[in-house]
């Protein structure tokens, strides 16, 4: 199957799994503003989940109770808007999106970007919800594949379908690696989570294709908040990438999702992200608040994971995807580009807790701030008793441009075992006028010269997306950075 | 080749450059002299279009056209290439990348296709032994972690790669010792021909000793007072620059 066919069978595999799912089976009605007990019963309900799953919620809702009395967390570098959760609708059907004839109809704005990250028409009309041409729903095609994953015996499928097709696994593995209680905005997702990917890969099987071009199609309809789960049983294999790099805007600003992932002995699971949420006008006013709990497991040992981010969107980005060593011999790779401008905050890392011995850890952060964006790192790295000969090695880069930004590094290094070995390495470097003149004087264009720029410092972490996805990630680093310096 | 009238220039509204006059030919070497201040950076910073000068009166021809109006990447595009005096330093840009894409852009401004991987890297090899340039050095980051004589030897490097038309060296000597002085004035001579040209900025006459100038100007408080052959800088290095003040208010004397 070559490159197309196989874009057209994910896609048309994705529309109708998203009609089947659950867009027709809901009441139109939207629930009032307000979280309470009955909000997420109500939720429960219409979705028609068992009673396990409702039990698990209200824990959920319990949990965030708690926090809330506790009080918000005080130890970020930013300042934390106030949130006003009783003013935020937990429960909306989702929006099918509107109908447009043709790209003309689509804001120029957006055709725009689209046009400079490369993204083929086909996928713009789909990602702006112009029909497409009957050709593609071509339902043999979409058959074929789909029996493809099924004879490998994968289940890729929305979490509401999981949970009704495949309850056993879900329950199993729900909050296993992100319990309730983590963080109040890991229980509020508990208790109100509205939908998300679940994907299973059976043991020895690697899947054949990238889980990636799914959620380009599915960004736009991306709730608020996503509760996802990855698990790749034995010696399996599973590449999945979330989110776009065309500008997703949003009228929901709090988006509280959570991500788990569990690789059991030998299996390897690596999760990419692209972010571009919309980041708010130049004031900061209006931008997306992008709190994320992501979260892996090396439960065998010799698992693998690797979170690799694009961060280029949001007001504010606050998010620490790490992983728990716990097998022996277990790795994890984090690898991440958080750019910041205009008045963006980002206040993102990782943890590593290596538990298991022989366990390994790398570390690769690189941000990027310019205007008055402000960016900090912020990374534990924890040797426990157990974890003989762990090795970690950190490296957070800061590229500064003009003279406003900031950027801030929050290393933590806890060193339970004498064998351990912990690595850290930081630069910081600036871009101002006089590169950029350097540059020019050699024959090199202003954005022609910013993209070098960013991309000989980006390059580490960017090779680490599925391919295609590196080129549009290249160019989208490139046009966020466009009229940054001078 | 070259056409300076009468320019006027400042930066930070402190002017400079008052009344510079100058022309260069193709095939010609200029070497421009002068105290600290005298506007000799000025000079090369503003004929590479540099932001932070105003050009407050005058006008500069290149080729008998107006580049006062074209962005800095334009002129380069037309042929005029700066040897900065304080080259900065790019980390993760390769230098071969790096001078690759400045190749194409150019190449793209003239309506030419763009040079093809095999030839390119032909001519970096070619190049690199011209000039004497470390092959080391030419895989590493743009000047990270060079030495100042490293960074120079690799201005005249890009020099070879870029092959322009008018080569202005802002004092590319400063900062070089024997050794590395020899292997810049060894390039500039093998890069020398008849249809292109050099404008030597320096505060001292000994790079002059290897690279022979067909004129010598000085500077002095924003204009060219002096103007003669290698002589002149022979005078100026047993002198000093104070007997000038009396020619400053004159004309042009040219010996």
């Amino acid at each position: 199957m070559n490159a197309t066919e196989n874009e057209k069978v994910i896609n048309s595999v994705i529309g109708s799994d998203y009609e089947f799912g659950f867009i027709t089976d809901i009441e139109m009605d939207l629930l009032p503003a307000g979280l309470s007990e009955k909000t997420v019963r109500a939720i429960s309900e219409k979705k028609n989940e068992p009673e396990w799953l409702l039990e698990w919620r209200l824990a959920g809702y319990r949990h965030f109770k708690r926090l809330l009395k506790k009080g918000m967390p005080k130890w970020q570098n930013f300042n934390l808007p106030e949130i006003d959760f009783q003013a935020i609708t937990y429960y909306a059907a989702p929006k099918k999106k509107a109908s447009l004839a043709s790209m003309d109809e689509v804001d120029p704005e957006i055709r725009a970007t689209f046009e400079k990250l490369g993204i083929s028409l086909y996928e713009q009309k789909l990602m702006s919800g112009v029909a497409v041409d009957a050709v593609f729903d071509s339902v043999s095609v979409a058959t074929t594949f789909k029996r493809e994953l099924k004879k490998l015996g994968i289940i890729f499928c929305s979490f509401s379908e999981a949970v009704q097709e495949h309850p056993e696994l879900v329950k199993k593995y729900l909050g296993s690696v992100v319990p309730a209680g983590d963080n109040i905005f890991a229980a509020l997702n508990a208790a109100v989570f509205s939908d998300g990917s679940f994907a299973y890969i059976p043991k020895g099987v690697r899947c054949p294709m990238e889980l990636s071009t799914y959620f380009r199609i599915n960004a736009g309809n991306s709730g608020q908040f996503e509760r996802t789960l990855v698990i790749g049983a034995e010696q399996s294999y599973v590449s999945y990438l979330e989110g776009c790099t065309a500008p997703q805007r949003d009228e929901n600003q709090l988006h509280a999702a959570v991500v788990e992932l569990v690789a059991l002995k030998d299996a390897e699971v690596k999760y990419a992200t692209v972010q571009n949420w919309y980041p708010g006008d130049k004031d900061g006013k209006g931008g997306i608040f992008n709190f994320v709990t992501k979260r892996g497991i090396c439960k065998g040992d010799g698992a693998k994971i690797s979170w690799t981010q694009v961060e280029t969107g949001s007001a504010i980005t606050w998010k620490y995807p790490g992983v728990i060593l716990k097998g022996n011999y277990s790795s994890a790779e984090f690898y991440s580009i958080a750019i910041t401008k205009n008045k963006q905050i980002a206040d993102t890392g990782t943890k590593m807790v290596h538990i298991g011995a022989h366990t390994k850890s790398r570390i690769i952060s690189k941000t990027i701030s310019s205007d008055k964006g402000q960016n900090s790192y912020r990374g534990l790295v924890h040797m426990g008793r157990g974890a003989d000969n762990a090795r970690n090695f950190t490296q957070c880069d800061s590229l500064l441009i003009g003279d406003k930004c900031g950027a801030h590094t929050f290393p933590y290094i806890e060193g339970k075992n004498k064998s351990a070995q912990v690595e850290h390495e930081a630069t910081t470097t600036r871009i101002g006028e006089e590169q950029i003149f350097y540059l020019n004087q050699r024959g090199i264009r202003q954005e022609k010269a910013i993209a070098l720029i960013v991309n000989g410092y980006a390059k580490e972490v960017l090779n680490n997306l599925p391919m295609e996805f590196a080129v549009e990630a290249q160019k989208l680093l490139a046009i966020s950075l466009e009229n940054s310096v001078g | 080749m070259l056409e300076i009238k009468n320019l006027h220039a400042a930066v930070d509204n402190v002017p400079i450059l008052k009344g510079l006059n100058l022309t260069v030919k193709a095939g010609e070497i200029h070497a421009i002299m002068g105290p600290n201040g005298s506007g000799k950076s000025t000079t090369a910073s503003i004929l590479a279009g540099h932001p932070a000068y105003t050009v407050t009166a005058g006008d500069i021809q290149f080729n008998n056209r107006d580049i006062l109006s074209l962005k800095p990447e334009e002129r380069a595009a037309e042929g005029i290439f700066l040897a900065f005096q304080y080259p900065i330093e790019i980390p993760g840009v390769s230098n071969t990348n790096f001078l690759r894409t400045a190749i194409q852009e150019i190449r793209e401004y003239k309506g030419l296709e763009p040079m093809d991987a095999r030839t390119f890297l032909k001519m970096l090899e070619e190049k690199r032994n011209l000039v004497q340039f470390n092959k080391e050095l030419a895989k590493r980051s743009l000047n990270e972690g060079f030495s100042g004589g490293e960074k120079k030897r690799n201005e005249i490097f890009q020099l070879a790669m870029l092959e322009p038309q008018l080569a202005i060296l802002d004092e590319t000597d400063s900062g070089l010792d024997i050794d590395a002085l020899r292997v810049v004035a060894h390039g500039v001579n093998t890069l020398r021909n008849d249809k292109n040209a050099f404008l030597i900025i320096t505060h001292y006459q000994r790079l002059l000793e290897y690279i022979e100038p067909d004129f010598v100007h000085v500077l002095y408080k924003g204009r060219i007072v002096l103007s003669g052959t290698r002589e002149l800088a022979k005078e100026l290095e047993a002198k000093g620059y104070d007997w000038l003040e009396d020619i400053y208010e004159a004309e042009q004397v040219i010996i």
